[in-house]
Protein backbone atom coordinates (compact mmCIF):
# COMPACT_ATOMS: atom_id res chain seq x y z
CA UNK A 1 0.00 0.00 0.00
CA UNK A 2 3.05 2.27 0.80
CA UNK A 3 4.62 1.62 -2.31
CA UNK A 4 1.35 2.22 -4.55
CA UNK A 5 1.19 5.56 -2.49
CA UNK A 6 4.45 6.35 -3.83
CA UNK A 7 4.15 5.21 -6.89
CA UNK A 8 0.65 7.99 -7.11
CA UNK A 9 2.73 10.66 -5.22
CA UNK A 10 5.53 9.85 -8.00
CA UNK A 11 2.89 10.62 -10.94
CA UNK A 12 1.14 13.79 -9.36
CA UNK A 13 5.00 15.04 -8.94
CA UNK A 14 5.32 14.47 -12.53
CA UNK A 15 2.48 16.34 -13.82
CA UNK A 16 3.56 19.11 -11.17
CA UNK A 17 6.71 19.90 -12.97
CA UNK A 18 5.09 20.73 -16.22
CA UNK A 19 2.62 23.38 -14.17
CA UNK A 20 3.31 26.86 -14.00
CA UNK A 21 6.49 26.76 -16.05
CA UNK A 22 9.85 29.46 -14.94
CA UNK A 23 10.74 32.05 -17.36
CA UNK A 24 12.38 30.95 -20.33
CA UNK A 25 15.44 33.07 -19.34
CA UNK A 26 16.06 31.45 -16.68
CA UNK A 27 15.40 28.01 -17.32
CA UNK A 28 17.71 28.48 -20.62
CA UNK A 29 20.38 29.04 -17.96
CA UNK A 30 19.73 26.09 -15.51
CA UNK A 31 18.78 23.95 -18.84
CA UNK A 32 22.82 24.41 -19.75
CA UNK A 33 23.86 24.04 -16.40
CA UNK A 34 22.52 20.51 -16.11
CA UNK A 35 23.82 19.17 -19.31
CA UNK A 36 26.82 19.88 -18.39
CA UNK A 37 26.64 18.73 -14.86
CA UNK A 38 24.42 15.50 -15.55
CA UNK A 39 25.24 14.41 -19.14
CA UNK A 40 28.84 15.86 -20.53
CA UNK A 41 30.18 15.58 -16.71
CA UNK A 42 29.42 11.95 -17.48
CA UNK A 43 31.17 11.15 -20.82
CA UNK A 44 34.07 10.36 -19.20
CA UNK A 45 33.25 7.37 -16.90
CA UNK A 46 30.55 6.47 -20.13
CA UNK A 47 33.76 6.15 -22.49
CA UNK A 48 35.48 4.62 -20.22
CA UNK A 49 33.07 2.12 -19.08
CA UNK A 50 31.52 1.35 -22.61
CA UNK A 51 35.29 0.93 -24.24
CA UNK A 52 36.25 -2.18 -21.47
CA UNK A 53 32.86 -4.05 -21.52
CA UNK A 54 33.24 -3.99 -25.60
CA UNK A 55 36.33 -5.66 -24.59
CA UNK A 56 35.07 -8.26 -22.02
CA UNK A 57 32.44 -8.90 -24.27
CA UNK A 58 34.82 -9.85 -27.25
CA UNK A 59 36.58 -12.06 -25.05
CA UNK A 60 34.23 -13.95 -23.54
CA UNK A 61 32.73 -14.55 -26.78
CA UNK A 62 35.97 -15.58 -28.27
CA UNK A 63 36.65 -17.86 -25.49
CA UNK A 64 33.23 -19.68 -25.45
CA UNK A 65 33.36 -20.09 -29.20
CA UNK A 66 35.75 -23.11 -29.28
CA UNK A 67 34.47 -24.68 -32.77
CA UNK A 68 36.73 -24.33 -35.77
CA UNK A 69 33.31 -24.57 -37.94
CA UNK A 70 32.20 -21.42 -36.29
CA UNK A 71 33.61 -18.57 -38.38
CA UNK A 72 35.71 -15.46 -36.43
CA UNK A 73 32.99 -13.09 -37.61
CA UNK A 74 30.42 -14.52 -35.35
CA UNK A 75 32.62 -12.36 -32.32
CA UNK A 76 31.93 -8.93 -34.16
CA UNK A 77 28.44 -9.94 -34.69
CA UNK A 78 28.10 -11.16 -31.19
CA UNK A 79 29.86 -7.47 -29.67
CA UNK A 80 28.06 -5.65 -31.87
CA UNK A 81 24.41 -6.98 -30.72
CA UNK A 82 25.46 -6.84 -26.75
CA UNK A 83 26.79 -3.43 -27.26
CA UNK A 84 24.15 -1.90 -29.02
CA UNK A 85 20.85 -3.73 -27.71
CA UNK A 86 22.37 -4.25 -23.83
CA UNK A 87 25.62 -2.82 -22.39
CA UNK A 88 25.44 1.02 -24.29
CA UNK A 89 21.72 1.55 -23.22
CA UNK A 90 21.26 -0.62 -20.01
CA UNK A 91 24.16 -0.77 -18.33
CA UNK A 92 25.39 2.47 -18.93
CA UNK A 93 21.87 3.75 -17.55
CA UNK A 94 22.41 1.90 -14.64
CA UNK A 95 26.14 3.56 -14.41
CA UNK A 96 24.20 6.72 -14.52
CA UNK A 97 21.54 6.01 -11.87
CA UNK A 98 24.23 5.77 -9.80
CA UNK A 99 26.25 8.98 -10.82
CA UNK A 100 23.38 11.05 -11.65
CA UNK A 101 20.83 9.97 -9.99
CA UNK A 102 22.73 10.16 -6.70
CA UNK A 103 23.85 13.86 -7.71
CA UNK A 104 20.13 14.65 -8.20
CA UNK A 105 18.51 13.07 -4.75
CA UNK A 106 21.45 14.66 -3.00
CA UNK A 107 20.92 17.73 -4.45
CA UNK A 108 17.32 18.24 -3.65
CA UNK A 109 17.24 16.24 -0.41
CA UNK A 110 19.86 18.67 0.52
CA UNK A 111 17.91 21.80 -0.58
CA UNK A 112 14.77 20.45 1.11
CA UNK A 113 17.00 20.13 4.66
CA UNK A 114 18.27 23.52 4.25
CA UNK A 115 14.30 24.59 3.54
CA UNK A 116 15.87 25.93 0.15
CA UNK A 117 12.84 24.45 -1.42
CA UNK A 118 10.62 26.17 1.10
CA UNK A 119 12.16 29.34 0.44
CA UNK A 120 11.10 28.66 -3.48
CA UNK A 121 7.60 27.79 -2.42
CA UNK A 122 7.46 31.19 -0.01
CA UNK A 123 8.17 33.11 -3.22
CA UNK A 124 5.40 31.56 -4.93
CA UNK A 125 8.21 29.70 -7.72
CA UNK A 126 7.10 25.74 -8.42
CA UNK A 127 9.60 24.40 -6.92
CA UNK A 128 9.50 20.99 -9.17
CA UNK A 129 9.36 23.07 -12.39
CA UNK A 130 12.43 24.98 -11.46
CA UNK A 131 14.33 22.02 -9.60
CA UNK A 132 13.23 18.98 -12.07
CA UNK A 133 11.80 20.32 -15.30
CA UNK A 134 15.68 21.56 -16.30
CA UNK A 135 16.54 18.06 -15.50
CA UNK A 136 14.04 16.20 -17.50
CA UNK A 137 15.02 18.77 -20.82
CA UNK A 138 18.90 18.04 -19.89
CA UNK A 139 18.95 14.35 -19.66
CA UNK A 140 17.39 14.04 -23.13
CA UNK A 141 20.84 14.85 -24.49
CA UNK A 142 22.00 11.39 -23.06
CA UNK A 143 21.54 9.33 -25.93
CA UNK A 144 24.00 11.19 -27.58
CA UNK A 145 26.34 9.63 -24.56
CA UNK A 146 24.65 6.26 -25.67
CA UNK A 147 25.66 6.57 -29.03
CA UNK A 148 29.33 7.33 -27.32
CA UNK A 149 29.45 4.64 -26.08
CA UNK A 150 28.19 1.92 -28.74
CA UNK A 151 30.86 3.50 -30.57
CA UNK A 152 33.41 2.98 -28.11
CA UNK A 153 32.24 -0.17 -26.85
CA UNK A 154 32.39 -1.72 -30.43
CA UNK A 155 35.94 -0.15 -30.35
CA UNK A 156 37.17 -1.71 -27.43
CA UNK A 157 35.74 -4.80 -28.72
CA UNK A 158 37.74 -4.71 -31.75
CA UNK A 159 41.17 -3.50 -29.90
CA UNK A 160 40.16 -6.66 -27.76
CA UNK A 161 39.62 -8.91 -30.96
CA UNK A 162 42.59 -7.60 -33.47
CA UNK A 163 45.44 -7.13 -30.01
CA UNK A 164 44.54 -9.82 -28.27
CA UNK A 165 44.49 -12.26 -31.07
CA UNK A 166 41.00 -13.78 -30.98
CA UNK A 167 39.75 -12.75 -34.06
CA UNK A 168 41.93 -10.70 -37.38
CA UNK A 169 40.64 -6.98 -37.98
CA UNK A 170 38.92 -8.47 -41.18
CA UNK A 171 36.69 -10.43 -39.72
CA UNK A 172 35.88 -8.65 -36.70
CA UNK A 173 34.58 -5.81 -38.78
CA UNK A 174 32.80 -8.13 -41.29
CA UNK A 175 30.53 -9.86 -38.29
CA UNK A 176 30.25 -5.78 -37.12
CA UNK A 177 27.86 -5.86 -40.44
CA UNK A 178 26.77 -8.95 -41.05
CA UNK A 179 23.29 -9.05 -40.59
CA UNK A 180 22.32 -5.35 -39.49
CA UNK A 181 18.76 -4.77 -38.78
CA UNK A 182 18.73 -0.47 -38.24
CA UNK A 183 15.74 -0.81 -36.19
CA UNK A 184 17.61 -2.26 -33.47
CA UNK A 185 19.53 0.74 -32.93
CA UNK A 186 15.88 2.57 -33.26
CA UNK A 187 15.22 0.13 -30.00
CA UNK A 188 18.45 1.19 -27.81
CA UNK A 189 17.28 4.57 -28.25
CA UNK A 190 13.92 4.42 -27.74
CA UNK A 191 14.87 2.34 -24.79
CA UNK A 192 17.21 5.29 -23.84
CA UNK A 193 14.50 8.24 -24.09
CA UNK A 194 12.69 5.94 -21.70
CA UNK A 195 15.46 5.88 -19.38
CA UNK A 196 16.62 9.23 -19.41
CA UNK A 197 13.38 10.21 -18.02
CA UNK A 198 13.28 7.75 -15.04
CA UNK A 199 16.79 8.66 -13.70
CA UNK A 200 16.02 12.49 -13.97
CA UNK A 201 12.45 11.88 -12.65
CA UNK A 202 12.53 9.23 -9.77
CA UNK A 203 16.12 10.18 -7.95
CA UNK A 204 14.07 14.12 -7.41
CA UNK A 205 11.38 11.96 -6.00
CA UNK A 206 13.01 10.74 -3.28
CA UNK A 207 14.98 13.86 -2.83
CA UNK A 208 12.14 16.19 -2.98
CA UNK A 209 9.96 14.43 -0.98
CA UNK A 210 12.48 13.13 1.87
CA UNK A 211 11.93 14.34 5.35
CA UNK A 212 14.92 14.47 7.75
CA UNK A 213 18.29 15.78 8.23
CA UNK A 214 21.41 15.08 6.50
CA UNK A 215 21.32 11.16 7.23
CA UNK A 216 18.50 10.77 5.80
CA UNK A 217 19.43 12.79 2.65
CA UNK A 218 22.25 9.76 2.03
CA UNK A 219 19.55 6.93 2.58
CA UNK A 220 17.56 8.85 -0.08
CA UNK A 221 20.17 8.52 -2.51
CA UNK A 222 20.74 4.76 -1.51
CA UNK A 223 16.74 4.42 -1.88
CA UNK A 224 16.44 6.25 -5.45
CA UNK A 225 19.64 4.33 -6.48
CA UNK A 226 17.31 0.76 -5.80
CA UNK A 227 14.25 2.25 -6.79
CA UNK A 228 15.94 3.95 -10.09
CA UNK A 229 17.60 0.46 -11.04
CA UNK A 230 14.61 -1.43 -10.61
CA UNK A 231 12.16 0.81 -12.62
CA UNK A 232 14.90 0.72 -15.35
CA UNK A 233 15.13 -3.43 -15.46
CA UNK A 234 11.13 -3.85 -15.44
CA UNK A 235 10.89 -1.04 -17.86
CA UNK A 236 13.71 -2.86 -19.66
CA UNK A 237 12.32 -6.11 -19.81
CA UNK A 238 8.30 -4.42 -21.04
CA UNK A 239 10.00 -2.44 -23.71
CA UNK A 240 11.94 -5.29 -25.01
CA UNK A 241 9.15 -7.31 -25.47
CA UNK A 242 7.02 -4.75 -26.75
CA UNK A 243 9.27 -3.76 -29.42
CA UNK A 244 11.17 -6.63 -30.45
CA UNK A 245 8.98 -9.44 -29.48
CA UNK A 246 6.76 -12.05 -31.26
CA UNK B 1 -2.61 43.48 8.81
CA UNK B 2 -2.89 39.35 9.14
CA UNK B 3 -6.34 38.42 10.73
CA UNK B 4 -6.44 34.18 11.67
CA UNK B 5 -9.41 33.33 12.94
CA UNK B 6 -10.07 29.45 14.60
CA UNK B 7 -7.05 27.92 12.68
CA UNK B 8 -7.15 23.87 13.00
CA UNK B 9 -4.24 22.02 11.83
CA UNK B 10 -3.43 18.43 12.73
CA UNK B 11 -0.90 15.75 11.07
CA UNK B 12 -2.09 12.67 11.47
CA UNK B 13 -3.93 11.84 14.84
CA UNK B 14 -1.55 14.93 16.45
CA UNK B 15 -3.77 18.18 16.36
CA UNK B 16 -1.05 20.60 16.31
CA UNK B 17 -3.29 24.24 16.22
CA UNK B 18 -5.96 24.01 18.05
CA UNK B 19 -8.58 26.88 17.17
CA UNK B 20 -5.73 29.92 17.17
CA UNK B 21 -7.49 33.29 16.57
CA UNK B 22 -5.44 36.40 16.54
CA UNK B 23 -4.62 39.35 14.58
CA UNK B 24 -1.29 41.20 12.99
CA UNK B 25 -1.12 44.82 12.34
CA UNK B 26 0.65 46.65 10.00
CA UNK B 27 4.09 48.23 10.43
CA UNK B 28 4.62 46.58 14.24
CA UNK B 29 6.24 43.70 15.01
CA UNK B 30 4.49 40.32 16.31
CA UNK B 31 5.96 38.03 17.94
CA UNK B 32 4.87 34.53 18.41
CA UNK B 33 6.64 32.37 21.49
CA UNK B 34 6.22 29.38 22.93
CA UNK B 35 8.12 25.89 24.10
CA UNK B 36 9.44 23.84 21.58
CA UNK B 37 6.54 21.43 19.83
CA UNK B 38 3.56 24.34 20.64
CA UNK B 39 2.77 24.96 17.44
CA UNK B 40 4.75 27.62 16.68
CA UNK B 41 6.39 26.94 13.30
CA UNK B 42 3.24 24.52 11.91
CA UNK B 43 1.43 28.37 12.37
CA UNK B 44 4.08 30.46 10.51
CA UNK B 45 3.88 27.74 7.71
CA UNK B 46 0.02 27.57 7.89
CA UNK B 47 0.61 31.60 7.68
CA UNK B 48 3.03 31.16 4.74
CA UNK B 49 0.32 29.18 2.80
CA UNK B 50 3.13 26.36 2.78
CA UNK B 51 0.38 24.11 5.06
CA UNK B 52 -3.33 24.06 4.29
CA UNK B 53 -5.40 24.51 7.54
CA UNK B 54 -8.07 22.09 8.20
CA UNK B 55 -10.54 24.71 9.69
CA UNK B 56 -10.28 28.31 10.30
CA UNK B 57 -9.06 31.39 7.89
CA UNK B 58 -6.73 33.45 7.06
CA UNK B 59 -7.09 36.84 5.45
CA UNK B 60 -4.16 39.14 4.54
CA UNK B 61 -5.58 42.90 4.08
CA UNK B 62 -9.25 41.61 4.04
CA UNK B 63 -8.39 38.77 1.73
CA UNK B 64 -9.02 35.33 2.85
CA UNK B 65 -6.41 33.22 1.21
CA UNK B 66 -8.36 29.51 0.72
CA UNK B 67 -10.81 32.14 -1.17
CA UNK B 68 -8.11 33.25 -3.90
CA UNK B 69 -7.46 31.11 -7.00
CA UNK B 70 -4.10 29.83 -7.18
CA UNK B 71 -2.94 32.02 -9.18
CA UNK B 72 -4.13 35.11 -6.80
CA UNK B 73 -2.17 32.64 -4.24
CA UNK B 74 0.90 33.33 -6.40
CA UNK B 75 0.67 36.89 -6.43
CA UNK B 76 0.05 37.21 -2.57
CA UNK B 77 3.02 35.14 -2.24
CA UNK B 78 5.09 37.20 -4.02
CA UNK B 79 3.89 40.29 -1.60
CA UNK B 80 5.69 38.16 1.00
CA UNK B 81 9.18 38.09 2.37
CA UNK B 82 10.21 35.24 4.59
CA UNK B 83 13.58 34.98 6.62
CA UNK B 84 14.05 31.09 7.23
CA UNK B 85 15.69 29.52 10.81
CA UNK B 86 18.89 28.54 8.54
CA UNK B 87 18.93 31.25 6.61
CA UNK B 88 17.87 28.93 3.57
CA UNK B 89 20.18 30.82 0.57
CA UNK B 90 20.37 28.97 -2.40
CA UNK B 91 23.96 27.90 -2.57
CA UNK B 92 24.55 27.50 -5.73
CA UNK B 93 24.55 31.41 -5.99
CA UNK B 94 26.35 34.47 -4.75
CA UNK B 95 25.44 36.82 -1.99
CA UNK B 96 24.23 39.27 -4.83
CA UNK B 97 22.60 36.71 -7.02
CA UNK B 98 20.42 35.18 -4.03
CA UNK B 99 19.20 39.08 -3.19
CA UNK B 100 18.60 39.25 -7.37
CA UNK B 101 16.33 35.64 -7.10
CA UNK B 102 12.66 37.12 -6.62
CA UNK B 103 13.45 39.92 -9.12
CA UNK B 104 14.59 37.82 -12.05
CA UNK B 105 11.99 34.92 -11.49
CA UNK B 106 9.02 37.88 -11.19
CA UNK B 107 9.92 41.05 -12.96
CA UNK B 108 11.41 42.25 -16.49
CA UNK B 109 13.79 44.65 -14.93
CA UNK B 110 17.17 44.93 -16.73
CA UNK B 111 20.32 43.46 -15.30
CA UNK B 112 21.71 46.52 -14.22
CA UNK B 113 18.88 47.83 -12.35
CA UNK B 114 18.70 44.80 -10.36
CA UNK B 115 21.87 44.71 -9.48
CA UNK B 116 21.37 48.38 -8.20
CA UNK B 117 17.96 47.42 -6.18
CA UNK B 118 20.35 44.92 -4.71
CA UNK B 119 22.76 46.71 -3.63
CA UNK B 120 20.77 49.50 -2.04
CA UNK B 121 19.43 46.22 -0.05
CA UNK B 122 22.77 45.37 0.88
CA UNK B 123 23.26 48.42 1.85
CA UNK B 124 20.49 48.32 3.98
CA UNK B 125 21.26 45.74 5.52
CA UNK B 126 24.85 47.23 6.21
CA UNK B 127 26.54 44.57 4.15
CA UNK B 128 29.10 45.71 1.71
CA UNK B 129 31.78 43.80 0.11
CA UNK B 130 30.23 40.51 0.46
CA UNK B 131 28.12 40.42 -3.04
CA UNK B 132 30.22 38.19 -4.82
CA UNK B 133 30.97 35.65 -1.98
CA UNK B 134 28.82 32.48 -1.65
CA UNK B 135 26.88 31.88 1.20
CA UNK B 136 29.46 29.38 2.75
CA UNK B 137 32.36 31.98 2.48
CA UNK B 138 30.05 34.18 5.02
CA UNK B 139 29.44 34.25 8.82
CA UNK B 140 26.09 32.90 9.93
CA UNK B 141 25.15 36.83 10.79
CA UNK B 142 25.72 37.61 7.43
CA UNK B 143 24.08 35.40 5.93
CA UNK B 144 20.81 36.32 8.04
CA UNK B 145 20.97 40.10 6.98
CA UNK B 146 21.47 38.18 3.02
CA UNK B 147 18.39 36.91 3.80
CA UNK B 148 16.85 39.66 4.90
CA UNK B 149 17.91 41.88 2.04
CA UNK B 150 16.22 38.77 -0.03
CA UNK B 151 13.33 38.82 1.63
CA UNK B 152 12.91 42.91 1.56
CA UNK B 153 14.02 43.31 -2.26
CA UNK B 154 10.54 42.72 -3.39
CA UNK B 155 8.81 45.62 -1.37
CA UNK B 156 7.09 42.91 0.58
CA UNK B 157 3.66 44.07 2.59
CA UNK B 158 4.62 40.90 5.04
CA UNK B 159 7.73 39.52 6.39
CA UNK B 160 7.85 36.26 8.37
CA UNK B 161 10.92 35.14 10.43
CA UNK B 162 11.77 31.90 11.71
CA UNK B 163 13.81 32.05 14.71
CA UNK B 164 15.91 35.07 13.27
CA UNK B 165 18.59 35.00 15.89
CA UNK B 166 18.68 31.07 16.21
CA UNK B 167 22.88 30.56 16.07
CA UNK B 168 24.22 33.76 16.48
CA UNK B 169 25.95 35.52 19.37
CA UNK B 170 23.85 38.23 21.79
CA UNK B 171 25.39 41.26 20.08
CA UNK B 172 24.65 39.90 16.65
CA UNK B 173 21.03 38.54 17.35
CA UNK B 174 20.62 42.09 18.48
CA UNK B 175 21.76 43.65 15.66
CA UNK B 176 19.22 41.56 13.49
CA UNK B 177 16.12 42.10 16.26
CA UNK B 178 17.02 45.70 15.54
CA UNK B 179 17.64 45.18 11.95
CA UNK B 180 14.20 43.98 11.24
CA UNK B 181 12.29 46.57 13.35
CA UNK B 182 13.54 49.47 11.46
CA UNK B 183 12.75 47.70 8.20
CA UNK B 184 8.96 47.31 9.70
CA UNK B 185 8.79 51.01 10.84
CA UNK B 186 10.57 52.20 7.66
CA UNK B 187 8.67 50.07 5.12
CA UNK B 188 5.59 50.19 6.69
CA UNK B 189 5.59 46.11 6.67
CA UNK B 190 3.44 43.60 8.55
CA UNK B 191 6.35 41.32 10.27
CA UNK B 192 6.18 38.56 11.91
CA UNK B 193 8.23 36.39 13.86
CA UNK B 194 8.58 33.59 15.46
CA UNK B 195 11.31 33.02 18.36
CA UNK B 196 12.28 31.33 21.40
CA UNK B 197 14.41 34.35 22.15
CA UNK B 198 13.78 36.78 25.37
CA UNK B 199 15.72 38.94 24.43
CA UNK B 200 13.51 39.61 21.10
CA UNK B 201 10.53 39.44 23.28
CA UNK B 202 11.78 42.38 25.83
CA UNK B 203 13.48 44.14 22.54
CA UNK B 204 11.00 44.51 19.51
CA UNK B 205 7.89 42.76 20.53
CA UNK B 206 5.01 44.91 19.92
CA UNK B 207 2.61 42.29 20.10
CA UNK B 208 3.51 38.80 21.74
CA UNK B 209 1.32 36.06 21.12
CA UNK B 210 2.08 33.01 23.41
CA UNK B 211 1.10 29.35 22.27
CA UNK B 212 1.11 26.89 24.42
CA UNK B 213 0.12 22.90 23.17
CA UNK B 214 -1.84 24.16 20.20
CA UNK B 215 -3.60 26.95 21.84
CA UNK B 216 -3.39 30.61 21.96
CA UNK B 217 -2.22 30.97 25.74
CA UNK B 218 -2.13 34.73 26.11
CA UNK B 219 -1.05 37.88 23.79
CA UNK B 220 -0.21 41.39 24.97
CA UNK B 221 2.92 43.80 24.46
CA UNK B 222 6.25 43.52 25.67
CA UNK B 223 4.57 46.17 28.40
CA UNK B 224 1.93 44.00 29.21
CA UNK B 225 3.82 40.95 29.51
CA UNK B 226 5.83 42.16 32.39
CA UNK B 227 2.51 42.69 34.28
CA UNK B 228 0.50 39.43 33.42
CA UNK B 229 -0.52 36.82 35.87
CA UNK B 230 -0.51 33.92 33.66
CA UNK B 231 1.38 30.99 35.26
CA UNK B 232 2.27 29.51 31.69
CA UNK B 233 3.51 32.54 30.28
CA UNK B 234 5.70 34.05 33.67
CA UNK B 235 6.98 30.37 34.07
CA UNK B 236 8.37 30.64 30.28
CA UNK B 237 9.25 34.20 29.99
CA UNK B 238 10.79 34.29 33.32
CA UNK B 239 12.13 30.80 33.43
CA UNK B 240 16.17 32.34 33.67
CA UNK B 241 17.24 34.27 36.88
CA UNK B 242 18.39 37.31 35.17
CA UNK B 243 15.18 37.77 33.93
CA UNK B 244 13.14 37.01 37.15
CA UNK B 245 15.19 39.90 38.46
CA UNK B 246 14.75 42.33 36.12
CA UNK B 247 10.93 41.54 36.66
CA UNK B 248 11.01 41.84 40.16
CA UNK B 249 12.88 45.47 39.48
CA UNK B 250 9.91 46.28 36.59
CA UNK B 251 7.73 45.51 39.45
CA UNK B 252 9.42 47.79 42.33
CA UNK B 253 10.31 50.52 40.46
CA UNK B 254 5.95 50.91 39.48
CA UNK B 255 5.28 49.98 42.81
Amino acid sequence: MKHLAAIGQYFLMVREVFKKPTKWRIMKTLILKEIDELVYGSLGIIIFIAFFIGGVVTIQTALNLTSPLIPKSLIGFAARQSVILEFAPTFTSVIMVGKVGSYITSSIGTMRVTEQIDALEVMGVNSLNYLVFPKIIAMLFYPFAVAIAMYVGVLGGWVAAVFGNYAPSGDFIEGLQLDFIPFHISYAFIKTYVFSFVIATVPAYHGFYMKGGALEVGKASTTAFVWTSVAIIILNYVLTQLLLGQ
Amino acid sequence: MIEVNELHKSFGDTHVLKGVSTCFDQGKTNLIIGQSGSGKTVFLKCLLGLFTPEEGTISYSGQIYADLTSREQRDLRQEMGMVFQGSALFDSMTVEENVMFPMEMFTKTAKSDMQDRANEVLQRVNLVDAHKKFPSEISGGMQKRVAIARAIVMNPKYLFCDEPNSGLDPKTAILIDNLIQEITEEFNITTVINTHDMNSVMEIGEKIVFLKQGHKEWEGTKREIFKTDNKAVTDFVYSSELFKKVRQMYIEERN
